[in-house]
């Protein structure tokens, strides 16, 4: 028989303080009971002699200093898990919310994980085709890859993520089942509307599990909901075999949480006012993707952002970009431009596509191709900076040509239709056309024999 | 007897234990029923401020710490070298043999197997007098590197006994010693070194030697020399860890001590498949042999990640006291200052600049100035160098711990975003980075290379940075007004800039350059520059030049010519005659 600690000395925000515990262990779950019938959940943060600092995932509404009852459960922060997750929907701390019932239990697990060992990892070397050019040819995923999409407030990262969703495909050499693993972190109920419904559009619903904290939920239960998440999906991944795609949106209401959570705790603040911890704390999420040695399944991660004010260097973004392996970034002045998607190409980088494309993967010429048109259009801003100040006319004939061929790129190879799924070799092959626009001489980035072969075929087409 | 405290409070990493209980500042204690490693690093008379390097999730106030009446310290011995150690130097692939695919809690493993028979060659014989740093005895450690373990640096004394050469393991003793106390001391294979002492030397030489490279833009521009400092600033993607990999694979050190201190557990992964395949050109045998690792991925718990640097720098200093030379790749510094910063911050510490403690410099310097060419305790010359990688917040390189490291090191290899959007890799940006041994270096080079070289570099630099200049003007004006002396450092630069400093690391012959052909294709861009000039001198006009090849034939020697094939410089030469010869006989 378990002790119950009636009342509180403190209630601090999201924070309560517990005097006279005895046998608390840090990182622990307790259970809270207010006024004798509301549940609700919270976790040890910081323990001194017998003092103890919770942090209520429920929010502390109606909690008073005498009316809550608190329970120790002994055990950190657990959940619980079957095969029969896949096709449920969940809380943000992991409750069934769908009116299905419970989950019986086949395992229970700490969702706080493990650090994979870098000795049992497997580096990951299968590309994911997602059928979108921007990204099957210039920052190409790979499967146990964590490629995060940064976006704006506004841009169609929804879309971009649905379509991924529904457009990727294992490439050829494709064997064992594929999940998705959905995380919704104070997102709005029409995001989480538009996701399930995409879903259930493209038939996959069976094949989703969507743990959702949406933006009137309480803010501490997003702390945990990537967390919950991310313990299903390993479980899936490592233990069923199957390939989990996790969704994680949107990071920033994260972070945000972890900034209210550690000034109410009366923390240090770094920069912005985010605790000095929050490269840790994300990477401890971005870090559980990946494959690991003798076993199928793998975990694959596409985190969603919102850069605050568009701002690349705003410390979310930022950390997020030296833990994750590259980025996609949106665009506003594509999306204006009625590009969809936006994707703005020079930013983005997939870290692993070197050792998943070319030869015996995609096809040879992958990477050249790529090099060349990153670094052809980086030469296009040049262009258009030096044309808005002495006028188009005044441009020299190779200027003029980049003109050309950087407004063919948005159009024709950064643009595409949503539900347009381009194969692997219409996408390499509709880079070469691009390239015919430039005279052979700028294209300094490709081996020449790579050039001779495929430039040649190219530009045979075009005439 | 062992003391032992009470647990009090936690916060994360950080433990208190209630009544000082005389433990010692910086001593390992273990914390817990799962025996966490953690280290001492406050006291006051009423509180010990512990820092544990696990997971701290389940402990509980009151549970014991344990002390261990020693420094947190790493254990030096044959088997450290083609091994990958976490944070204080416990060995990943036995925690994955013993606690499986995830890192689980106060996994207790010895930091080098105690069990493997070594051959042993003892060296030193009975009446020998050793000192600390003497070697008694050679062990192969891996088909590239000859372990020769020492008398450790406090021991000295007179040899009494020693056994005959033959298998034995790094716990037996080898070498009975009479001290000058008069004490008989055993010494094993085996020695302890507290990981924050630096290991001590005879004396400093003058960095007068290269670390060689074989990277274009390092080796000519902005050289290294052995037990230099170097950092790699760089916003993500901007190839810091790209460039640290490829500075493993191919430069001329001995031994590579490779640190991923809160990276990615991927990177760490991909070093340890590519350096098992990759083949050392210069001793045929796999990168392996000569690497150690230390991976503390961002995951791991960060006080660990604060330690790992300590114990990777001592890992080297070990192996330089054996007379080798050995480069640190440290990726990524800024990762060791942030976990500064966030037990700084658990501890309440008054905070500096951008929330960094103000110790902060303190600690970096102390850091780089254990690199350094020295005379070690035993007369063998041996370096160690250090290149960090520098992730600055947001890029700005005017953040605390870019601008503290400036202050430390001689070589500052600035990675640019601009570059690295266009692909330009290695995305060392020529006009901010700078390297401080270029004179100390230059004797080296004329004597070496070739004694042009120093010249052709200083004439290169100037180009480029001619361009720089040109390149202001043509932004506001375009490029077609410019005169034809101008346009012609515009596309010299150009070939300087795609033929020379540009570098295809997946390219077979691209991806290591030795320093006779970086100078060759040094000498034939120049070549054609001189001969262009006289005629732009002979006022023939820019466009006439352009409609030639030679510019782009010069621009990719880097794929033609092999780097075995330093003759066909000589067509390169001729080319460039006729291309003048032509040019003059169409207009004269």
């Amino acid at each position: 028989m378990s002790i119950e600690y009636l009342g509180l000395s403190q209630i601090n925000g999201p924070l309560i303080v517990l005097e006279g515990i005895r046998g608390a262990s840090f990182d622990e779950i307790v259970e809270l009971t207010v006024e004798g019938n509301k549940k609700k959940l919270g976790r040890i943060v910081e323990l001194y002699e017998d003092k103890a600092v919770i942090q209520v995932f429920q929010g502390t509404e109606d909690m008073s200093l005498f009316n809550t009852h608190t329970k120790l459960t002994g055990h950190p922060m657990e959940v619980t898990l079957s095969p029969e997750i896949l096709g449920r929907v969940f809380n943000g701390v992991g409750q069934p919310i769908d009116g299905l019932g419970n989950i019986i239990a086949e395992t229970k697990r700490d969702v706080n994980g493990q650090p994979l060992n870098p000795c049992s990892r497997e580096y990951p070397r299968n590309y994911i085709k997602t059928g979108i050019s921007a990204i099957d040819c210039l920052t190409t995923l790979i499967r146990g890859q964590k490629l995060p999409i940064f976006s704006g407030n506004g841009l169609p990262h929804d879309q971009l993520a649905a379509q991924i969703v529904k457009q990727a495909s294992l490439g050829e050499n494709s064997e064992g089942d594929f999940a998705i693993v959905f995380a919704a972190m104070g997102v709005k109920h029409d995001v989480a509307d538009f996701f399930r419904r995409t879903f259930e559009e493209s038939g996959a619903s069976s094949h989703v599990v969507m743990y959702l904290n949406l933006a009137n939920d309480p803010v501490v239960e997003r702390l945990i909901t990537p967390k919950v998440a991310l313990t299903a999906a390993e479980y899936l991944a490592f233990e069923k075999g199957m390939h989990i795609l996790v969704i994680l949106t949107d990071m920033t209401s994260f972070a945000e949480a972890m900034r209210e959570v550690s000034s109410s705790k009366g923390e240090i603040p770094s920069r912005k006012g985010y605790p000095g911890y929050l490269y840790s704390e994300l990477a401890t999420l971005y870090e559980r993707a990946g494959i690991v040695h003798g076993c199928p399944g793998s975990v694959t991660q596409i985190p969603i952002l919102t850069m605050p004010n568009d701002d690349i260097t705003h410390p979310i973004p930022d950390l997020t970009g030296y833990i994750t392996e590259g980025q996609i970034v949106l665009d506003r002045s594509l999306h204006q431009k009625a590009v969809y998607p936006p994707i703005s190409i020079l930013p983005s980088l997939s870290r692993l596509m070197k050792d998943g494309i070319g030869k015996g993967y995609t096809r040879e010429d992958h990477q050249d191709l790529a090099n060349q048109l990153f670094s052809s259009y980086a030469r296009v801003g040049d262009a258009r900076a030096l044309a808005s100040v002495i006028g188009e006319d005044e441009l020299s004939a190779t200027d003029k040509l980049y003109l050309k061929f950087g407004a063919a790129m948005e159009q024709e190879f950064i643009a595409q239709g949503r539900l347009e799924d381009r194969s692997m070799i219409q996408t390499l092959d509709k880079g070469w056309q691009l390239l015919t626009i430039l005279p052979r001489e700028e294209l300094d980035r490709i081996d020449t024999k790579v050039l001779d072969k495929y430039f040649q075929a190219a530009t045979s087409v075009s005439e | 007897m062992s003391l032992t405290g009470k647990i009090f409070g936690i916060n994360g990493p950080i433990v208190y234990v209630g009544e000082n209980k005389a433990f010692k500042m910086g001593e390992m204690v273990l914390v817990g029923k799962d025996r966490l490693v953690g280290e001492v690093i406050g006291l006051n008379t009423g509180r010990t401020v512990i820092q544990v390097y696990e997971e701290t999730t389940g402990l509980r106030p009151g549970d014991e710490v344990m002390s261990t009446g020693a420094a947190i310290s790493v254990t030096l011995a044959p088997g450290i070298i083609s091994n990958i150690f976490d944070g204080i130097e416990r060995p990943l692939q036995e925690i994955a043999a013993k606690s499986g695919t995830f890192i689980s809690r106060g996994v207790s493993v010895e930091s080098l197997d105690t069990t493997k028979l070594w051959d042993v060659h003892v060296t030193v014989k009975p009446g020998d007098k050793v000192y600390g740093g003497t070697i008694i005895a050679e062990v192969p450690e891996t088909r590239a590197i000859v372990h020769k373990s020492m008398i450790p640096p406090d021991v000295s004394g007179t040899v009494t006994k020693v056994v005959p050469d033959g298998k034995y393991t790094i716990s037996d003793t080898i070498v009975t010693i009479l001290d000058s106390k008069g004490q008989e001391k055993e010494i094993s294979l085996t020695q302890k070194w507290p990981i924050r002492v630096p290991r001590p030397t005879a004396k400093r030489y003058p960095s007068d030697r290269p670390l060689v490279t074989g990277q274009r833009i390092l080796d000519t521009l902005f050289p290294i020399s052995k037990g230099g400092t170097a950092a790699i600033p760089g916003g993500f993607g901007t190839g810091k860890t790209m460039t640290q990999h490829q500075l493993a694979k191919w430069c001329d050190a001995d031994i590579i001590v490779y640190i991923g201190c809160g990276e990615r557990g991927n990177e760490m992964t991909e070093v340890l498949e590519d350096f098992t395949k990759l083949v050392d050109p210069k001793s045929g045998n796999p990168l392996l042999d000569r690497t150690t690792l230390i991976a503390n991925t961002s995951n791991m718990p960060v006080a660990a990640r604060e330690a790992s640097i300590y114990t990777g720098i001592t890992l080297a200093e070990y192996y330089r006291d054996m007379g080798y030379h050995v480069a640190i790749m440290a990726d990524s510094t800024s990762r060791w200052a942030e976990a500064l910063r966030e037990l700084s911050g658990r501890l309440e510490e008054m905070p500096a600049e951008e929330g960094f403690p103000a110790y902060l410099a303190s600690r970096l310097s102390a850091f780089y100035e254990r690199a350094g060419f020295m005379q070690n305790l035993n007369w063998t010359e041996g370096s160690v160098s250090i290149i960090g990688a520098v992730s600055p917040q947001g890029g700005d390189f005017s953040e605390p711990v870019t601008q503290n490291t400036k202050r430390f090191v001689r070589c500052f290899w600035a990675l640019d975003k601009s570059l690295a959007y266009a692909r330009h890799f290695p995305a060392i940006q020529w006009l901010t980075s700078y390297s401080e041994y270029v004179n100390d270096l230059a004797p080296w080079y004329t004597k070496n290379v070739g004694e042009d070289f120093v010249e052709c570099r200083n004439q290169m630099l100037s180009i480029l940075t001619q361009e720089s200049q040109l390149n202001e003007i043509v932004k506001l004006i375009g490029s077609d007004v410019l005169p034809d002396d101008q346009k012609l450092v515009l596309e010299i630069a150009k070939v300087i800039r795609l033929g020379f400093v540009q570098q295809n690391a997946y390219h077979p012959s691209d991806t290591y350059v030795p320093m006779a052909k970086q100078l060759k294709m040094m000498e034939t861009i120049l070549y054609l520059y001189q001969k262009a000039r006289l005629l732009i001198d002979r006022n023939m006009p820019m466009s006439l030049l352009k409609e030639s090849s030679v510019f782009d034939k010069v621009i990719s020697i880097k794929y033609d010519v092999a780097n075995d094939e330093l003759n066909k410089f000589d067509d390169y030469r001729a080319m460039i005659d006729q291309f003048y010869d032509e040019i003059m006989a169409k207009n004269a």
